[in-house]
């Protein structure tokens, strides 16, 4: 059984007079321990498909199961719990919270669950060390890089285990080495502690550092192809694809 | 756990904002000040009063005239009813179980003494007055039935008017005129205290009969009777008040030839009687003053809900990033609620100290008695907390109902 089970999902949103199909029957498995690239266009509904993987949206119909569970049937507070528990999410944007610690920050989530004391600063400070950030807990983001900004919003992401990680454009405000070095924490993630990682992006480049490529055009998945040799880390970008 | 935290995050937040947090307490701040202000001012005046009625003296019942009479069935005109000398006397005769009856004239004079000139409210009385108003000798003393009797020239000054009249010399022995008429000073009273609307020490008292003759005219005749403006009577104890007044109806109605049934046209009343009155003139004030001063309570916590529905809209990115990494509605929810009830409790702490502050000024000025009470302490505190309650639902179940990606995606 798979981590993900997506079986005939869509998604209309009415706007106005007109129903927008963003999502018009995706059906997709998720391996667990994968790192995949959703791609496509804007408009294309990977957005959408990214927010109902996250559990941030449930779908108009079809079926989805993650981790064993149904999530399209769950109610808002279950929602909230699943996201707390088994979804790490990272922004283009990071939104960090700007008043606060990256230790407050990633502290943030076990808040949610109910986790508190030292044990919480245990595992807030085990994820900003395995993001290479434990010398700046402290440190308001502000004070932080582009790039240090985004470890801590993957520390985040990473501090209450989740089943997966889901990365929205993770690179799309950082410049072209920083954003490497990012993908390079996917990566080892990944390579290391068997993390699924989901990164959504329109950019071909950013997604051929997975070991497969989903691509979604008009709301339908056009091509699903395994990608055996990822760029490593590091690699400049190619002048074409600039 | 997230209760203190979310107290901390709400502090955090406001404390980020600073001069939108000042400026957005500052309508609780003025209206809990204003609420506990005004309760003091409006409960130490009622204390006041009420010691003032307690000062006046003890198991006390006033008679005074009734209302103008209704014009009698045959087109007669209304005769105004008035208390008389004769009145008195026949209470004075026929009342059992009273301590002393004091009839009161009262007439504004002028009294000088040599050159000075002094404005007074002038009664005349009896030698009752001193036992029936409580009142003590200080130096000399009180005028006496004889003296009454023997139509004497004689005045006994409360100390206030002794004060002033003889502030350097002993008033006992001098001879002051009042209103022309000579009158030859032989007691100084005790003073019993100003408690604040009017001065029982700014007082002349003289015989009632040597009034008549001397010094009240014809404003004190009325149908060829001398009038007087209220009997004061004691009683010897509280339990004889209701016996007293019993008699006291009995002989009035007698006097004034009423027919039974018919309404009196005089008033007793008793201690209690005119406390209770004020008490409830008072109250009404105090709720009046209150009602007014939570009206801009209220209009602080409009301040509150716009400032919070702003603060809403620009974390709206914040809201949906608490939602991504699993805050429920009711997290939420909460988050919004502690903001604005730390606003509106600072608001109000701020407010209460500021409303103490200012009775306390008004008592120290001595413009007029305060009374900061507990209860209206914990009305402001209480009504600052269901304001910041009240106000905070709305934003707060706004920002709770977001879509979190719709919040996430939002500039």
């Amino acid at each position: 059984m798979a981590l993900i089970e997506l079986r005939g999902l869509t998604k209309v949103f009415q706007m106005g007079e007109n129903e927008v199909h963003a999502l018009a029957g995706v059906s997709l498995d998720i391996e667990k321990g994968e790192m995949l690239a959703i791609m496509g266009p804007s408009g294309s509904g990977k957005s959408t498909l990214m927010s109902i993987i996250g559990c941030l949206d449930v779908p108009t119909s079809g079926s989805y199961r993650l981790d064993g569970q149904t999530v399209e049937k769950l109610k808002d507070s279950q929602l909230a719990q699943v996201r707390n528990r088994k979804i790490g999410f990272v922004f283009q944007q990071f939104n960090l919270l700007s008043r606060t610690s990256a230790l407050e920050n990633v502290l943030l989530p076990l808040g949610y669950s109910g986790l508190g004391g030292r044990a919480s600063r245990e595992k807030a400070l085990k994820a900003l060390e395995m993001v290479g950030l434990a010398e700046r807990v402290k440190h308001h983001p502000a004070e932080l890089s582009g790039g240090q900004q985004q470890r801590v919003a993957i520390a985040r992401a990473l501090v209450n285990e989740p089943a997966i990680l889901i990365a929205d454009e993770p690179t799309g405000a950082l410049d072209s080495k920083t954003g490497e070095e990012i993908m390079g924490l996917f990566q080892r993630l990944h390579r290391d502690f068997g993390q699924t990682v989901i990164i959504v992006t329109h950019d071909p480049f950013v997604a051929r550092h997975t070991r497969r490529i989903v691509r979604l055009s008009d709301g339908l998945i056009t091509s699903d192809t395994p990608n055996p040799n990822p760029i490593a880390a590091g690699t400049p970008r190619p002048e074409l694809e600039m | 756990m997230l209760l203190t935290q979310n107290i901390l995050t709400a502090l955090r937040s406001l404390m980020a904002n600073k001069l939108r947090s000042g400026l957005t307490i500052l309508g609780i701040v003025i209206g809990v000040a204003a609420v506990v202000a005004l309760m003091a001012i409006g409960s130490g005046a009622t204390s006041d009063i009420t010691s003032q009625i307690q000062s006046a003296g003890t198991n006390l019942l006033s008679i005074q005239a009734g209302r103008m009479q209704r014009p009698q069935a045959g087109g007669a005109p209304p005769s105004f009813s008035a208390l008389t000398y004769k009145d008195y006397q026949a209470l004075q005769a026929a009342l059992t179980d009273v301590a002393g009856i004091a009839p009161v004239y009262q007439a504004n004079s002028t009294v000088v003494f040599e050159t000075d000139s002094y404005n007074v409210s002038v009664t005349g009385t009896s030698e009752d007055y001193l036992k029936v108003y409580s009142y003590e000798m200080e130096r000399g003393r009180f005028f006496t039935a004889e003296d009454r009797q023997n139509n004497k020239q004689v005045a006994v000054l409360g100390a206030t008017t002794a004060g002033e009249l003889f502030p350097n010399t002993e008033a006992v022995g001098q001879i002051v005129k009042i209103n022309d008429v000579r009158f030859t000073v032989i007691g100084v009273l005790k003073a019993k205290g100003s408690s604040g609307f009017s001065d029982p020490d700014d007082i002349v008292l003289i015989p009632i009969e040597t009034g008549y003759l001397k010094l009240f005219g014809a404003n004190a005749i009325r149908n060829g009777q001398k009038t007087v403006n209220a009997i004061a009577v004691s009683a010897v104890s509280a339990e004889a008040v209701d016996s007293v007044t019993a008699q006291i109806n009995f002989i009035m109605r007698r006097q004034h030839k009423i027919e039974p049934g018919a309404e009196s046209d005089f008033r007793v009343q008793s201690q209690s009687d005119m406390l209770e009155t004020l008490s409830t003139v008072t109250t009404t004030l105090t709720t009046f003053l209150g009602a007014i001063a939570a009206i801009s309570l209220l209009v602080g916590g409009i301040g509150i809900m716009n400032i919070t529905l702003v603060s809403v809209s620009e974390r709206t990115r914040e809201i949906g990033l608490r939602k991504a990494v699993g805050a429920r509605k009711d997290h939420i929810l909460l988050q919004f609620l502690v903001e604005t009830m730390t606003l509106s409790l600072l608001g109000g702490v701020i407010g209460i100290l500021l409303g103490i502050g200012i009775a306390q000024t008004v008592s120290a000025l001595g413009l007029i008695n305060s009374l900061v009470t507990m209860s209206s302490i914990l009305l402001a505190f209480t009504f600052s907390l269901g304001i910041g309650l009240f106000f905070g639902l709305y934003p707060a179940y706004r920002a709770a109902n977001l879509h979190p990606m719709e919040a996430l995606r939002s500039e």
